[in-house]
C-alpha cells in the first residue's frame, strides 16, 4: 500500500480547459512536474494564469482535459482523503465556532476524537482561547489560522494552499507566512501553494514554479537554496535578491 | 438606528399598547359622534361583549380550531411540497429553466379565482381548505428555498466536496444551515398567507371556521361577530408569525446582530 519511493505528486502532460462562449478556452498546457515528499512548492504567476485551476486539479475538484495526475503513485480521480485544502478566503462556516470549524473534516469521517483533536490543532495554530469564537468575531488573520487548522487536523499528506494570505494586509501576511513555516517545520507536510507574491514564495518554498500566461505552461522551475529555519530577515540577503530578480524576469517576459 | 430607538423613548414596549389604546379610543369616539348603528360599526364595548359571549358558548374556540387546523395543515403541506421541489430545482438548473415560467404563471392566477373550483372538486371540508392554504404558501416558500440554496457559497461546496462529504452530510451540515435564513424569511410570509388562504376557502364554501363565522355574522347583521372573527384571525396570524420569529432567534443565533431587534424583520 505504501509507495514511499514514489513522489508525493506527479503531473504528466496535464492540460486543462474551460468551456466558454467561443468554445474551449485552454487554461493550462502540457504541465509536467513532480513533487517529492515533504517539499514545499510555490506556484507563481500573473493573475489569470490558471494557478487556481492547477490547484483544483491537484485537489481532484476538476478533471484534466488530458494528461495524468498521480497522488502517491495512484491516479487522481476525484477528491481524496489525505489532501488538505486552504482557500483564498478563510471560507469558514459562519454558524460554527472556531473549534467546530476545525473539527469539520473529522466530524465528516465520524472520528470520535474530533473535538479533542480540533482543540489541540487550535493550540498549534495559535488560537488558544478562541475555541468558541464565531468567524464573524475573528480577524482576517485569525480566520485564516482556523482555515489552516481545518486543513491540517485530518493529518493530510498533501497541503494545497490557494493564495491563502491574498486577502490579508501586508503585515498580517508576513506574520502568517512565519506562522505557516513554524507549523510546517513541526509537521513537514508536502505543500503546494499558489501565490502571486515573489517574496512570499521565496521566503516559504524549497522550490518555485513560474507559470506563463494563458494557456500556461511552466516557464521556470527554480530550487530555493536558503537555509532553514528561515527568519524574515532572509529577505534582505543578496542571494534572496538575486533569486527574486530571476523570478521577476521570468514573470515579466510574458506579462507585457 | 440608535437615534430612532432613542426617539421612541425609554419604554419601547409601551409603544404597542399605547397605539392600541389610542385606536380603541378613537373608534369609541367615532361611534359616539356619528351615531352609526351597531350593524354598521359596533362600539368597542359591544365587540368586547360579543367576544365574551363567543368565548363562553364555545363558538370562537370551535371555529377557531377548525381554521387553525386548516392553516397549519396547509402550511405543512405547502412547505413540504415547495421545499422538496425547490431543493430539486436548485440542484438541476435545466429543469429550473424549463419549469420557471409555469411556476410564475401559476402564481399569477388569483387564489380567490380558483378557490371555488377546489371547493367544487374536493368538497367543503378540510381537504379543499388545506389545498388552498398549501397553494398560496407554495410560491414564496419555493422561491426562498431556491434562493437560499443558491446562496450557499461555491467555495464551501468545494470544501465539502474535497472532504468527500456525502450528499446527506452536505445537506445537513452545509445547505440546510446556509439556506435557513432565507428559507425562514419565506416561512414568515407563508405563515400569514396561509391564514388568508384558509379564510378565502371558508368564505367560498364551508360550514365552519372563522371565515364561515364572518359569513354568518354578515348574514345576521351581527357585525360585532364579524369583528370578533377578524380579530381572532389577526391573533392567529400574529401567533404564527411570532413562532417563526422565535424559530429564527433560536436557529440563527450565529448571525450578526446589525439591527436593533424588530418584530417585523426579526433579530437578524
Amino acid at each position: 500500500m505504501t509507495r514511499t519511493s514514489a513522489p508525493m505528486l506527479s503531473l504528466e502532460k496535464v492540460s486543462a480547459s474551460f468551456a466558454d462562449r467561443n468554445g474551449q478556452l485552454a487554461v493550462l498546457r502540457n504541465i509536467s512536474f513532480s513533487v517529492p515528499r515533504g517539499q514545499f512548492v510555490c506556484v507563481l504567476g500573473p493573475s489569470g494564469a490558471g494557478k487556481s485551476t492547477l490547484l483544483r486539479l491537484l485537489a481532484g475538484l476538476l478533471a484534466p482535459a488530458s494528461g495524468r495526475i498521480l497522488f502517491d503513485g495512484a491516479p487522481v480521480r476525484g477528491p481524496q482523503a489525505g489532501v488538505g485544502l486552504v482557500f483564498q478566503d478563510a471560507n469558514l462556516m459562519p454558524w460554527r465556532d472556531a473549534l467546530d470549524n476545525v473539527a469539520l473534516p473529522l466530524e465528516l469521517r465520524r472520528d470520535p476524537d474530533a473535538f479533542d483533536r480540533a482543540w489541540d490543532m487550535l493550540q498549534v495554530v495559535g488560537l488558544r482561547g478562541f475555541e468558541q469564537a464565531l468567524p464573524s468575531k475573528l480577524s482576517g488573520g485569525m480566520a485564516q489560522r482556523v482555515a489552516i487548522g481545518r486543513a491540517l487536523v485530518q493529518d493530510p499528506q498533501l497541503l494545497l494552499l490557494d493564495e491563502p494570505f491574498g486577502s490579508l494586509d501586508a503585515l498580517t501576511r508576513e506574520k502568517m507566512g512565519e506562522e505557516l513555516l513554524r507549523i510546517w517545520e513541526l509537521e513537514h507536510k508536502t505543500v503546494v501553494m499558489v501565490t502571486h507574491d515573489i517574496h512570499e514564495a521565496l521566503y516559504l518554498a524549497d522550490r518555485v514554479l513560474v507559470l506563463g500566461r494563458r494557456p500556461a505552461s511552466i516557464k521556470l522551475d527554480m530550487q530555493v537554496r536558503l537555509a532553514r529555519p528561515r527568519k524574515l530577515a532572509v529577505r534582505y540577503s543578496p542571494a534572496f535578491g538575486r533569486m527574486a530578480a530571476r523570478l521577476r524576469a521570468a514573470i515579466e517576459v510574458q506579462a507585457v | 438606528m440608535k437615534h430612532e430607538r432613542e426617539r421612541i423613548g425609554a419604554y419601547p414596549w409601551l409603544l404597542g399598547p399605547a397605539v392600541a389604546a389610542v385606536t380603541v379610543l378613537a373608534w369609541e369616539l367615532l361611534v359616539r359622534v356619528t351615531q352609526l348603528p351597531a350593524f354598521i360599526l359596533p362600539a368597542p364595548g359591544a365587540v368586547w361583549r360579543r367576544l365574551a359571549l363567543a368565548l363562553q358558548d364555545g363558538t370562537l374556540l370551535r371555529h377557531g380550531l377548525v381554521t387553525l387546523q386548516e392553516v397549519v395543515l396547509g402550511l405543512a403541506v405547502g412547505v413540504l411540497a415547495a421545499g422538496l421541489l425547490g431543493y430539486w430545482l436548485a440542484r438541476s438548473p435545466r429543469w429550473e429553466r424549463l419549469l420557471a415560467p409555469f411556476v410564475v404563471a401559476s402564481q399569477s392566477v388569483p387564489i380567490v379565482a380558483i378557490a371555488p373550483l377546489l371547493v367544487i372538486w374536493f368538497g367543503p371540508g378540510l381537504l379543499s381548505k388545506t389545498l388552498i392554504c398549501a397553494l398560496i404558501v407554495f410560491f414564496p416558500i419555493l422561491i426562498n428555498t431556491i434562493i437560499g440554496l443558491h446562496s450557499v457559497p461555491q467555495e464551501l461546496r468545494d470544501l465539502m466536496r474535497s472532504l468527500q462529504a456525502s450528499r446527506a452530510q452536505t445537506f445537513r451540515l452545509l445547505e440546510l444551515p446556509a439556506a435557513l435564513p432565507v428559507f425562514l424569511g419565506g416561512l414568515r410570509i407563508g405563515a400569514t398567507l396561509s391564514v388568508i388562504g384558509a379564510v378565502v376557502g371558508e368564505l367560498v364554501g364551508a360550514d365552519r371556521g372563522l371565515g364561515f363565522l364572518i359569513n354568518v355574522g354578515r348574514g345576521q347583521y351581527d357585525t360585532a361577530l364579524v369583528f370578533v372573527a377578524v380579530f381572532a384571525l389577526v391573533a392567529l396570524a400574529l401567533t404564527l408569525y411570532g413562532l417563526v420569529s422565535l424559530a429564527e432567534r433560536r436557529w440563527l443565533w450565529w448571525q450578526q446582530k446589525t439591527n436593533p431587534s424588530s418584530f417585523l424583520y426579526g433579530e437578524s
